[in-house]
């Protein structure tokens, strides 16, 4: 008996995404799809300041208008214990404040009414009187001692939230006082916001009968929600229901709890009805939390022959009013210590200073790992910078400096246990695919007549699948994640995990994980998530760690299933279990191909023909602590041409060769990577949030916050090794986020290239048009 | 992003129009494809009581040459003009505007008389305009005028529209032979609006320029004809050397200031860039003989 291995479509096919079909038909159900009975709406009065005191607010003339049932202050949740939040950094946030607010766009006051738009004439009504205060905006100044005070409510006096570092101080500036070379450069990542299409809202349904509090809600980690939510209200846990539907792109931005979340549950509880509140774009623009905000100042010392010896580099984060990051509760600056890269270095030190200034809260991700994106970019430009000091190609320097295919598992000079890798046999892929030696050739007959091109390289290592349960939680619950497989007694299945899609396609890959197990139908098998009353408990999808966690949670619960079935099995084919063999997605009796039994077989005969000594049915749970972190890489090369007479820079080709490890579905993987590739030229090229002195953001709407649309996007030529994770189930590692960590320094680099003959060795992102041509200009090379 | 309370006409002739615009006076506003208003109403910027459509109005989609010159209906859309034949060949400089005014979504509903009335510096069609020395029609319930578009743009976000006037034509005059017309944008992505812009029109008599027009996007108050360099290249050969003294005249005429499009000075310099390639590309039209 053989079978259909394309009909199974288990590891490694590339099945069509089972939630397309709803998608393109327009049946999708996100948050704003969803209208319940009486449904009310809800809108927020927001800061037109940076920093102010709330003297006093008048929702009078609010209140009269015909349609508005409630006017929400910072002082009625405070009289509840709710006007402050805890955040997952051991910080607190204001849901409403009593008497200052800290960010402009800040939540004053929500307007509860029956309809969207009388909710919004509401929110014009409510008069408030503000005492405008000073703001600090710039992180450095915001260090200085008589600088205003973010928070005067914490205990510590100052703007400084915590100081963290990682490697080893002394080696590292013993290396640097021996150093033959040494280059530094100064880094800033701007803030950049990710934009999803769907911004963030809730309906949130208090039966006050029941006393239950159902919460649809724009959320990649709902469980964690749900527990936060108990912890804050004093609601028992099981009266409290979070369902996480369609999610419209969450890349970070959706972990956290958002005011407007809270206020709405507090808005449905009052009044009894349910209450819808969804923010507008210029409000998810300008007051959900940001990404990066990263001033670093890094150092490489190395050998003249171009050996890497060490790493130094200190940071100022820029977290906003609040340290309102997600990251694992242990890594206040994530997993920023990824940042010795894929090299071989002998100590390297790292430091991070958080700051408070007067701007939203910063530090979730922009599809970033926990800031590898912030490390990735800082070690892949410094190799480059090295490269140019010493006048060598940084494709030589990096395989010089590579750690090499037979040093894993590699302990890092910060600590980290990588894996597996292999780095040079991606870079000399993506060099042959390219034509790397044909591209050099052309950029020096190019520069001969004065034309701009560039080559850029970036190779990275990416660091995901949070995590082991000694070190990573998140407000104290372990980063593990969970699957639980139900088998129908006439062989299809229903798998529930802890994990949540927004548009990871898990509905897909995580059936095809319990395909590729049971040698059962993709096609039957339903994926369902999102919903606390019904998934197990897990912590969500972010940090590319849904299939190192969670999908391996799926190939454990479905093994303890086949470790089952085999039983079964063996009393179907009435030979012993041990005399039972997996073949070919099905059992038979060993050396015996003709006598077997499939798993639909199975299923049948565990609800209708079990032996006495076993239980009925076929299912299985798995909470899974991943022994390790995975560590998938890349090497990608983007080429460019400048434009003289403009500035403007243009990506002609751009190669990426992506090493996950094994694949579950390529096709899948490929949108992945294609998605993230266009999410990293965002901020190299366009992205970036700025704000004036006085604090005011400068982008709040897509006309002055530049999303890259299709007609910017180059055509990314994408390609792969495979160094399978040993300690993974199945050898996978997380890839939804090594695209948008990986291409931004490519770019970066390639434009510098083209420009290094002028003395560059650096250009911060975006990199603007006039960025570029006032280098032009200054060196005499613009075009006249 | 919802708007304050409003009410909504939609007439079905100019007279009727006229009386809303007087009944409501001050508090009304045309409506043409709505692409510039309706986004200033959903931030709250603009608040108007009363919404006038005009997409009911006859007369004003017409998109035809007539007595020596090309006469484009207020209601005409960007659409339209993309895809009229008549444009393309022989008032490439408008095609190539209309091509560069954000993306095809907008350019549905967007019209070439919103475009101008709207008087936006940052929108593409009022340089163009200016360079191909473009009249409007004005109609009111007391008469109709017609004025140069110079005279009809008064500042940012104003023009000579008065009473209850509406922009009901443009006209351009038709190219004689040996004409040639360009429009460049320089935009960081696709729907953004320009760092910079120019349009240039040139007709030749025997090598030499014997008329020029150039006007400049985004880079003032409002659209802005380069008349310096203009009055420079006229009777001149349009040579390597005087397309670059012109595109310097015309990047003296500009009036940026910084902002999130760029720096004053670079956008000064795109000017000079822009004005040097956009001329050399009208000339090589007016040179290609039929194209225009
Ligand atoms: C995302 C986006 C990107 C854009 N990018 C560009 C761009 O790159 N370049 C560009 O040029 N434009 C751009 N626009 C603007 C667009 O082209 C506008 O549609 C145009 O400027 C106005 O035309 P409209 O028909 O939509 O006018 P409306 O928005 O309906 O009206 C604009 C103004 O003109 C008045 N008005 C309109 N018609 C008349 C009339 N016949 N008589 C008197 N007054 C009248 C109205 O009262 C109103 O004050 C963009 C718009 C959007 C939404």
């Amino acid at each position: 008996m053989t079978t259909d291995a394309a009909a199974i479509g288990g590891m490694g096919h590339s099945v069509k995404r089972k939630e397309d079909a709803r998608f393109l038909r327009g049946k999708g159900r996100y948050i704003d799809d969803i209208k319940l009975p009486g449904m009310l709406y809800m809108d927020i009065v927001r800061s037109p300041y940076a920093h102010a005191n709330i003297k006093s607010i008048d929702a009078s003339k609010a209140l009269a208008l015909p349609g508005v049932l409630a006017v929400i202050t910072g002082k009625d949740l405070d009289a509840a214990g709710l006007a402050w939040m805890p955040t997952l950094m051991s910080d607190k946030q204001m849901v409403l404040p009593v008497d200052r607010v800290v960010y402009q766009a800040q939540e004053v006051a929500a307007v509860v009414a029956t309809e969207r738009y009388i909710a919004a004439d509401g929110v014009a009504l409510v008069e408030v009187d503000y005492e405008p205060l000073p703001p600090v905006i710039d992180p450095f100044k915001a260090l200085e001692p008589d600088a205003p005070l973010v928070r005067p409510d914490r205990e510590a006096q100052t703007n400084h939230i915590w100081h963290w570092e990682s490697g080893d101080k002394a080696r590292t500036d013993q290396l640097f006082n021996e150093a033959e070379v040494t280059v530094k450069e100064h880094i800033y990542l701007p803030r950049i916001h990710v934009s999803s299409i769907e911004t963030c809202g809730c309906v949130a349904s208090f039966d006050k009968v029941s006393g239950k509090l159902t919460v649809y809600m724009t959320t990649q980690a709902p469980h964690a929600i749900r527990t936060v939510y108990s912890l804050v209200t004093g609601i028992q846990e099981h009266k409290i229901r979070i369902v996480s539907p369609d999610i419209g792109g969450g890349f970070g931005g959706k972990v956290p709890v958002y005011p407007g979340y809270v206020i709405a549950s507090v808005a449905s509880i009052q009044t009894g009805l349910p209450v819808k509140w969804i923010e507008d774009r210029s409000e998810n623009l300008q007051a959900d939390s940001f990404a990066r905000d990263y001033h670093i100042t890094a150092e490489l010392a190395a050998k003249n022959d171009g050996t890497m010896q060490a790493l130094r580099v200190k940071t100022l984060a820029d977290h906003g009013a609040f340290d309102a990051a997600a990251n694992p509760s242990k890594f206040p600056a994530g997993l920023f210590s990824i940042i010795t890269g894929s090299y071989r270095l002998d100590a390297a030190h790292v430091e991070v200073d958080g700051v408070y200034t007067n701007k939203p809260s910063g530090g979730v991700a922009y599809r970033c790992s926990f800031r590898v994106t912030e490390a990735v970019h800082t070690i892949e430009r410094m190799v480059d910078t090295l490269a140019q000091k010493l006048q060598r190609d940084p494709a030589a320097v990096r395989m010089q400096n590579f750690i090499q295919p037979d040093a894993f598992p590699y302990k890092s000079a910060t600590g980290w246990e990588y894996d597996s890798g292999n780095y040079p046999a991606a870079l000399q892929k993506a060099m042959e695919k390219i034509d790397y030696a044909g591209l050099r050739r052309e950029q020096a007959e190019k520069r001969a007549r004065g034309e701009l091109m560039g080559i850029g390289i970036s190779t990275f290592t990416e660091i995901v699948g949070a995590g082991p349960s000694h070190t990573f939680d998140i407000l104290g619950i372990k980063m593990f994640d969970s699957c639980e497989i139900r088998v129908h007694p006439t062989g299809s299945a229903i798998v529930r995990i802890g994990v949540q899609t927004q548009g990871q396609g898990h509905e897909t890959t995580f059936a095809q994980i319990v395909a590729e197990e049971l040698g059962l139908p993709v096609e039957n098998i339903t994926v369902e998530h999102g919903d606390t009353d019904t998934a197990p408990y897990g912590l969500g999808t972010y940090a590319s760690r849904s299939t190192p966690t969670a999908g391996a949670a799926t190939a454990v619960a479905a093994r303890k299933i086949r470790d089952k079935a085999k039983k079964l099995a063996g009393h179907l084919l009435e030979v012993s279990p041990d005399d039972v063999e997996w073949v070919d997605y099905h059992f038979q009796v060993k050396g015996v191909p003709g006598r077997s039994v499939t798993m639909k077989d199975i299923a049948f005969a565990a609800y209708t023909n079990f032996p006495p000594d076993l239980e009925a049915g076929l299912e299985a749970v798995d909470y899974y602590d991943p022994p390790n972190l995975t560590f998938p890489f890349g090497a990608y090369i983007c080429v460019v041409d400048i434009d003289r007479g403009t500035g403007m820079v243009k990506i002609r080709r751009f190669v990426a060769v992506d090493d996950c490890g094994n694949i579950i579905n390529p096709m899948i993987v490929d949108g992945q990577i294609h998605g993230g590739l266009t999410m990293g030229m965002a901020p190299a090229l366009f992205e970036a949030i700025t704000y004036d002195e006085n604090g005011n953001m400068q982008q709040s709407n897509f006309m002055d916050y530049l999303l890259p649309t299709a007609m910017e996007t180059p055509v990314w030529e994408t390609d792969k090794t495979t160094t399978p994770s040993p300690h993974h189930p199945f050898g996978a590692k997380g890839v939804g986020e090594s695209a948008t960590v990986g291409a931004p320094p490519a770019i970066a680099n390639a434009v510098v290239d083209a420009l290094s003959h002028l003395g560059v060795t650096h250009l911060d992102i975006p990199i603007t048009p006039w960025k570029v041509y006032q280098i032009l200009q200054e060196h005499g090379a613009a075009e006249s | 992003m919802i708007p304050d309370d409003f009410t909504y006409a939609a007439p079905t002739n100019l007279p009727q129009v006229w009386d809303l615009l007087r009944q409501h006076e001050g508090d009304a506003k045309i409506l043409a494809g709505g692409q510039s208003h309706i986004p200033l109403m959903k931030l709250r910027l603009a608040s108007p009581a009363y919404l006038i459509d005009l997409r009911n109005v006859p007369g004003l989609t017409t998109l035809a040459e007539r007595d020596g010159s090309l006469i484009i209906g207020a209601m005409v859309t960007e659409t339209t003009l993309e895809r009229s034949p008549l444009v393309r060949q022989r008032y490439a400089g408008i095609y190539d505007a209309s091509a560069v005014v954000a993306d095809p979504i907008v350019r549905n509903f967007a019209t070439v008389g919103g475009n101008v009335a709207h008087a936006d510096p940052a929108n593409d069609h009022p340089a163009m305009l200016l360079a191909l020395r473009a009249n409007v029609t004005l109609q009111g319930s007391r008469g109709s005028r017609t004025m140069s578009l110079d005279d009809f743009m008064v500042d940012t976000f104003e023009t000579a529209l008065q009473g209850d006037e509406v922009l009901s034509e443009i006209r351009v005059p038709s190219p004689p032979p040996q004409s040639g017309s360009a429009y460049i944008k320089l935009e960081r992505k696709v729907g953004d609006y320009a760092i910079a812009a120019v349009g240039a029109a040139v007709t030749l008599e025997n090598g030499v320029c014997s008329r020029v027009g150039i006007g400049l996007t985004n880079v003032g108050p409002k659209a802005i004809r380069a008349t310096q360099a203009e009055t420079f290249l006229t009777g001149k050969q349009p040579d390597d050397a005087s397309i670059r003294e012109t595109a310097r005249l015309a990047a003296d005429a500009a009036q940026p200031t910084t902002d999130l499009h760029g720096p004053a000075d670079y956008k000064r310099a795109m000017v000079q860039t822009l004005t040097a390639r956009v001329l050399r590309l009208a000339v090589q039209r007016a040179t290609a003989g039929g194209g225009q």
